[in-house]
């Protein structure tokens, strides 16, 4: 962020601003860290769509579509990261959106994340990330696309 | 963007190809990062096939169930087979204008409907409860051939009241227990629903708050626009109760507009303050840009009390008219 002081800033434009949905995929209930980044995200300057829990890999795809989205943020606790994740992917082939960017967080074996990002993820960040690394490593993914950021 | 290109999304996009009707939308709703023949000749496209959808504007205080409501609304259209799109407004931040936008996660349920296209869009420092790039999005939807479009404005104040601007029908949604008969009494909000929502209605207080609304209403001397008179409703969105006599009162609204020829009225009305919203919002960033440039000495003598605001505004006003 660019400084603490509470200033206002003025509009942004009509330009486009970094756009991030945030979800959690299929039956895992453990939402705090998924809205702990999502409104950390907001707080840098992002602009996120949360749609919470429960959502299977199509569901999360197709709303990332519509919102047109540079980014999916996947939080997932349950373990079932190999076989929801790797869906996820599929669907976003299927729909003729590989380019939206995957970034996962988790509870995620360091072998697994290997495996995830060969699939195709870009990142895979585990509980003990702090919050101005994913900032630095989301910025480095949106680098070269037209879009503000913080 | 080339001729072609352009070309290829439209048609794509009007073909219901949902990842190209969401890149023009995108296009659209950043006009500013495309050159202007690219703008004008998407929007032309789309503007002469648009007129003809039904335009629902929702509104309402922060968490009065917004969200939810339009969720069993889209149901209900989406069984008489209507083609739904849906604008979702949440707040930009006024310090860092990131946004977290959270009405999605409400209608969810109809997300791989392919009849059904949501879209969150943020206000971006824009108060009123719209944002300019909103009003070129329900053109966009309406050129794309949705049949209904429900428009979901911020959680609003009192005196956000855009929203009328754009809609055939605007639904203000109220709930039980966030104020007596005197709020409801108030100018502004109050004064613009075609239909007024009582939602939460398994809540306590529901029908005092029912019979408060339906007397005030009763007793006004001025109708809802065109001479409608407006109705209340109770409903739980939850339960599901009232949803479809709140649907039987959309259609009658609708019917009506219609048979005084009053939808195609709107529309023009929409259409007129389209332009002006945007070109408020042009000259209002043209006067936060030049005034601390061009206005310092000005603004330096307001500051130490030698001149008063009003005639400062008055001197910028008249610098800045010769410059536009």
């Amino acid at each position: 962020m660019s400084s603490n002081s509470l200033e206002i800033v003025g509009a942004p434009g009509l330009k486009r601003r970094a756009k991030i949905l945030v979800a959690k995929i299929g039956l895992d209930g453990h939402d705090r860290g998924a809205k702990v980044i999502a409104r950390a995200l907001k707080e840098y300057g992002f602009e996120v769509v949360y749609i919470g829990i429960r959502q299977t890999p199509e569901m999360i795809a197709k709303a990332a579509v519509q919102e047109d989205v540079d980014i999916i943020g996947i939080s997932i606790h349950s373990g079932a990261h190999m076989v929801l994740i790797p869906e996820l992917i599929e669907h976003l082939k299927r729909l003729n959106a590989e380019d939206i960017k995957v970034i996962v967080g988790g509870i995620i074996p360091w072998e697994d994340a290997q495996r995830l990002k060969s699939m195709g993820v870009s990142e895979v960040f585990t509980p003990d990330t702090p919050i101005e690394v994913i900032v630095e490593k989301i910025n480095k993914l949106l680098a070269g696309k037209n879009v503000e950021q913080k | 963007m080339s001729k072609n290109n352009i070309d290829t999304l439209l048609y794509r996009a009007l073909n219901g190809d949902i990842r190209a009707i969401s890149k023009l939308l995108t296009i659209i709703e950043f006009p500013a990062d495309h050159d202007i023949e690219t703008i004008s000749s998407i929007m032309r496209n789309l503007m002469n096939r648009g007129g003809k959808a039904h335009i629902i504007g929702v509104t309402g205080s922060p968490g009065v169930g917004k969200s939810t409501l339009i969720s069993k609304l889209i149901s209900l259209f989406r069984d008489r087979n209507e083609r739904v799109a849906v604008l979702s407004i949440d707040p930009s931040s006024p310090f860092t204008l990131g946004s977290f936008m959270g009405n999605r996660i409400r209608m969810q349920s109809h997300s791989l409907d392919p009849n059904v296209f949501i879209r969150s869009t943020a206000t971006r420092g824009v108060t009123g409860g719209l944002s300019p790039s909103s009003v070129l999005l329900i053109e966009a939807f309406d050129g794309l051939g949705f049949d209904k479009i429900i428009i979901e404005s911020v959680g609003v104040g009192q005196t956000d009241v855009d929203i009328i601007n754009v809609s055939h029908t605007v639904i203000n949604v109220l709930m039980p227990g966030a104020g007596d008969e005197i709020q409801a009494m108030k100018a502004g909000i109050m004064e613009i629903g075609d239909i007024y929502v009582v939602n939460k209605s398994d809540k306590p207080e529901a029908d005092l708050v029912y019979r408060q609304l339906t007397e005030i209403i009763r007793s006004s001397k001025y109708k809802s626009k065109y001479g409608w008179v407006p109705k209340v409703v109770k409903v739980s969105s939850i339960m599901g109760h009232g949803i479809s006599e709140l649907g039987d009162i959309i259609d009658e609204h609708r019917k009506f507009l219609i048979d005084r020829g009053s939808f195609s009225d709107i529309i023009i009305h929409r259409r007129v303050y389209s332009v002006e919203l945007i070109l408020k919002y042009i000259i209002e960033e043209k006067i936060r840009k030049d005034l601390k440039k061009d206005g310092s000495d000005i603004l330096d003598k307001v500051v130490s009390g030698n001149i008063d605001p009003y005639t400062a505004s008055l001197t910028i006003y008249n610098k800045l008219a010769k410059t536009c």
